[in-house]
Order: structure tokens, then C-alpha cells, then sequence
């Protein structure tokens, strides 16, 4: 725009442009930042209480959100599904109904947007006010690289407790299906089970729920480290960073969740 | 450049750490114009000056923890502005950093804080890293303080604690952001001691940014005196004796005392 208020032609394809090499230059970051984690989790030094400690913090902490979140999308699927099976007379199949739903989609996407939330976002957060407060500054200044000390461990942490937080959350839901449809709605159990066992099978179903997991713990444990670790020394830049990795890692977790299932079929 | 604080030049090995024409902006705030000046070797030198007069930057510049705009940070013969990663990594080995609100890492107890560069850095076994981390927290005044938490320690025992960890593995250069500051009159003593000590038995070259100049005045061979982007330096007599305005004015807000006589250089200004 002009003074006058006139859209000046050109104008806009140059913040196009500029905002399309910004995006550039910042996905470069992220891969060289990327990289980082990755040269230095495969070097000799293995941190591994600091792994274990990231585990406790990124996993066990993070057991009762997903357990009982499990439970109840279980609940609600098993209800859900009960009532529109058995228009068609075929209430025998809600096993199958809940456990390829919950093992191929619900499982992995519910559990990844569940622990970007928990996990992610307080990862993010405690490596921000760590830059705030000079800690990693501190380190550098010990010549140890707040990389290999700090975020590789969480890092790794993240994306190893996915796949288990996943299994978690699945079983979980099998059982609040099995709940409201075997104790509440009278159907037989061993049907139930059967038929979820006879639905689900382990090369396409469990191996693609965890490849999706992987891949999930891999993006929201990349962009919860990023976030913080470049993030401002200041209170909003905490803020920004944990309401980043949220954003952030939840449009990814569903991107890459719609593009694993569109070329592999997982 | 090079010039001793009476006015005759130093020999160069003397000029442990150099700063030469070093410009730094922020935003739009230019920090230093021109810096130029240098720290002798085995010396305690007090950086004073103002709120935002650079004094934390000038600290951080040389760890290399921020780079220049352009200009040279020198140590020794290397050139801290332009080392890579790797190098610089290797350098911070010599030296040892007091932030000004302390950067203990909040998750790990005060004992393993001080361990860490120990066990980080030198082939020593644990019962001997116990032993050394008990003696430096004991000469910072911290007994019995290993198990807790920097949550759980006032701001100065913070502090106190983060000094102990940066004199923990004897390094060469020692820098101080503001190590008095909310510190109880004898803290402030035992803390001045024990960096007159360290700096007398172990020939530390020490940078020490404050604002409290009793203890400056007691404790520092030489002032750098930072003022709209440039460095004045001198004795503490010289500073004293100063009649650039804004060290009056400095020194008059601080409550001035009349020590000595002599003059101040002014270094480079641009």
C-alpha cells in the first residue's frame, strides 16, 4: 500500500518472497539444529541418567493423562460404536470396530497431541527458563555443550517413550471399550476379544502404530527442543516457546500423521 | 593500545586479554564503539560503570558468548571473536565464569553443580572430587549445603555456590559478574578475601564487574571504567583521581573517597 491507500502492484509477491526465504532459513536451523542432536547422540559419551531422568519426566509423568485419556476415548469409541453396529446387526464386530481404529489412528495421533501438550510443551518450558536464567550459558562456560548434555538426553527420551506411551494408551482403550461394551451393554467377552484379535493383525496394524509413534516422538521432540532452546532469555520468550511447541507440534503430528497413511497406507 | 596504566608501555606478554577497536550493537543500542583495552596478566581488574554501560557484555565477549560486530577479543595470542566451536570449547577450559544470578543448574543438587566440571573435564575419581567440592564450598562459607537444591539456598549462598564452581577446577582467567552484589557485609569480606587469595596463590587473572566500591578500592590492582562505549582505565588512585565527568559523577554517587593522585587514560574512543 501506498500513502494513498493504493495497493502497490509487486508489494505483495515481495512479502511472499521475504516470508518464503524466512521460512527457509528457519527450516535450516531446525536441520542443522537437527543434526546437532543427532552427531552428538551417536558420540561415545551416553548421559545415560540424564536418559533415564528425561524418561521419568517426558514418560512417567506423563502416565496418568494418558492412561485415563485411553480409557475414556476407549469408552466413548465402544459406545459409539456399539450403537451404529448394531443398525446393521453387527455388534459382534465392535472388538474389531475399537482396535483398528485405536491401533492404526487414535492411538498414535491421540497420544502424540496428549504428550505435546504434557510433555512437549514442559520440555520446551524448562529448557527456556534454563536459557532465562543462564544455565546453558553456564554450561558453555564449563565447555560442556548444553546439546549433548541437556537436549540430546531429552531428545531421546521423548522419542523412545512414545511408542510406549502409545501401547499404553491403546491398551487402555481396549479396556474402556471392553468395559462399556462387554459389562455395560451385555455383549459376550470372548467375542469382544476375538474379534479384536482377529482384526488386528501385527505386520500392517502394531508395526505402522508404531512407526507413526517414532515418527511422531521424532517431530514433537525436534520442534519442543528447538523451541526452547532458541528461545528468548526473557518471561514471554518461556511463554512463546511452550505455546510454540504446541502449535507447532500438534499441525505436525497431524500432517505427518495424513501423509504417513497417504504412502504407506498405515 | 598496550599502554600500562602509568602511561609506559607494558610488554606484551603482560596484556593477557585484549580487546582491540571491537564494536557491538544491540538493536538498535550500540554497546561499544571502538573498544580497546587490555587486562594485565595475574591481575584483578574491576569493571565499573553504569547500568547498560556493557559491563556483563564485556565479560561475555571474552568467554565467547557473544561475538563482535567486528574487532578482535584476544587471549593469549587467539582471537576469541573468530575461534570455531571446537577451539572455543577448548579455551573455556582456562577459564572460569561467575553469572550474575549464578546459573546453577536448578535440577542437580549443589554438590553435583560444583562436581560437574570435575567430573566433566579431569580423570579425577569420586571420593577426590567429594574432597575438592567440601573444600571450595567450605571456603565460600557453604558447609553442609552439598544435598540441596539452588531453590533452596538464598540469592547470595547461590552465588556463593556458583563461585565455588567456577574456581572449582583452578582455572587461569576468572570472571566475576557482580559477586557482592546482595551479599551480607561479612560475605561480601570472605568473598573479596578468598578472590585476593585465589588471585595471590594462583596467579589468576581476574575480571571482576561491580558496584561496590569499598570492596573495589581494597581488592583491585587496576579499574576499567566503562563509559559511553570506551574504556577508561587505571589504578584505583588514577580512577579517584579522574576528573572525566562521568567518573565523577560515578564516584560521587557511589560516595566518593579521595585516595592517592594520578591520572586516568582514556582508551580509544571512536
Amino acid at each position: 500500500m501506498n500513502e494513498a491507500g493504493v495497493q502497490i502492484p509487486g508489494r505483495p509477491i515481495e512479502t511472499l518472497g521475504q516470508r518464503s526465504l524466512m521460512l527457509a532459513v528457519h527450516l535450516g536451523r531446525v536441520a542443522r539444529f537437527f543434526g546437532q542432536v543427532l552427531r552428538v547422540l551417536v558420540m561415545p559419551r551416553y548421559r545415560v541418567q540424564r536418559f533415564v531422568n528425561g524418561c521419568f519426566d517426558a514418560g512417567v509423568l506423563s502416565l496418568p493423562i494418558i492412561c485415563l485419556s485411553g480409557l475414556t476415548v476407549g469408552a466413548v469409541l465402544g459406545l459409539q460404536g456399539y450403537y451404529n453396529l448394531a443398525r446393521f446387526g453387527a455388534e459382534g464386530s465392535l472388538g474389531a470396530v475399537v482396535g483398528l481404529s485405536l491401533v492404526r489412528e487414535l492411538g498414535p495421533v491421540l497420544t502424540a497431541l496428549l504428550f505435546t501438550g504434557r510433555a512437549a510443551s514442559a520440555t520446551a518450558a524448562e529448557i527456556a527458563s534454563m536459557v532465562t536464567t543462564e544455565q546453558l550459558d553456564g554450561l558453555r562456560m564449563m565447555s560442556i555443550d548444553p546439546v549433548d548434555f541437556v537436549i540430546s538426553p531429552k531428545f531421546l527420551a521423548m522419542v523412545v517413550v512414545m511408542p510406549l506411551l502409545n501401547a499404553l494408551f491403546i491398551c487402555f482403550a481396549f479396556f474402556g471399550g471392553y468395559l462399556i461394551g462387554v459389562s455395560y451393554l451385555g455383549l459376550d467377552g470372548g467375542q469382544y476379544i476375538t474379534s479384536l484379535e482377529g482384526a488386528v493383525d501385527f505386520e500392517n496394524d502394531i508395526a505402522g502404530s508404531v512407526l507413526k509413534s517414532l515418527v511422531f516422538g521424532v517431530l514433537v521432540a525436534t520442534v519442543a527442543t528447538y523451541r526452547g532452546y532458541t528461545s528468548e532469555p526473557t518471561a514471554s520468550g518461556v511463554s512463546a516457546a511452550t505455546t510454540g511447541t504446541v502449535v507447532v507440534g500438534s499441525i505436525c503430528v497431524l500432517l505427518s500423521d495424513y501423509a504417513i497413511t497417504a504412502l504407506w497406507g498405515v | 593500545m598496550g599502554d600500562g596504566v602509568d602511561g609506559s608501555p607494558a610488554a606484551a606478554e603482560d596484556l593477557r586479554i585484549e580487546f582491540d577497536g571491537v564494536h557491538l550493537t544491540r538493536g538498535r543500542r550500540s554497546v561499544f564503539r571502538g573498544l580497546s583495552c587490555g587486562f594485565v596478566r595475574g591481575q584483578i581488574t574491576v569493571v565499573l560503570g553504569g547500568s547498560g554501560a556493557g559491563k556483563s557484555t564485556l565479560l561475555r565477549l571474552i568467554g565467547g558468548l557473544v561475538r563482535p560486530d567486528s574487532g578482535s577479543v584476544r587471549i593469549g595470542d587467539r582471537d576469541v571473536a573468530r575461534l570455531p566451536d571446537g577451539q572455543l570449547f577448548e579455551l573455556r577450559e582456562m577459564i572460569g565464569m561467575l553469572f550474575q544470578g549464578g546459573a546453577l543448574l536448578d535440577s542437580m543438587t549443589i554438590f553435583e553443580n560444583v562436581a560437574l566440571p570435575l567430573l566433566e573435564h579431569t580423570p579425577l575419581g569420586i571420593a577426590e572430587v567429594a574432597e575438592e567440592v567440601t573444600r571450595r564450598l567450605l571456603a565460600v562459607g557453604l558447609p553442609d549445603t552439598e544435598d540441596l537444591y539452588p531453590r533452596q539456598l538464598s540469592g547470595g549462598m547461590g552465588r556463593r555456590a556458583a563461585l565455588a564452581r567456577a574456581i572449582v577446577t583452578d582455572p587461569e582467567i576468572l570472571l566475576c559478574d557482580e559477586p557482592f552484589s546482595g551479599l551480607d557485609p561479612v560475605n561480601v569480606r570472605r568473598i573479596e578475601a578468598l578472590l585476593v587469595e585465589l588471585n595471590q596463590r594462583l596467579g589468576l587473572t581476574m575480571l571482576v564487574t561491580s558496584h561496590h566500591l569499598e570492596s573495589t578500592l581494597r581488592m583491585a590492582g587496576r579499574i576499567v571504567f566503562l563509559t559511553g562505549g570506551a574504556a577508561v582505565t587505571g589504578t584505583p588512585q588514577e580512577i579517584l583521581a579522574s576528573d572525566h565527568p562521568e567518573i565523577v559523577e560515578f564516584l560521587d554517587a557511589e560516595g566518593r573517597q579521595t585516595h592517592g593522585a594520578g591520572s586516568a587514560r582514556v582508551g580509544e574512543v571512536s
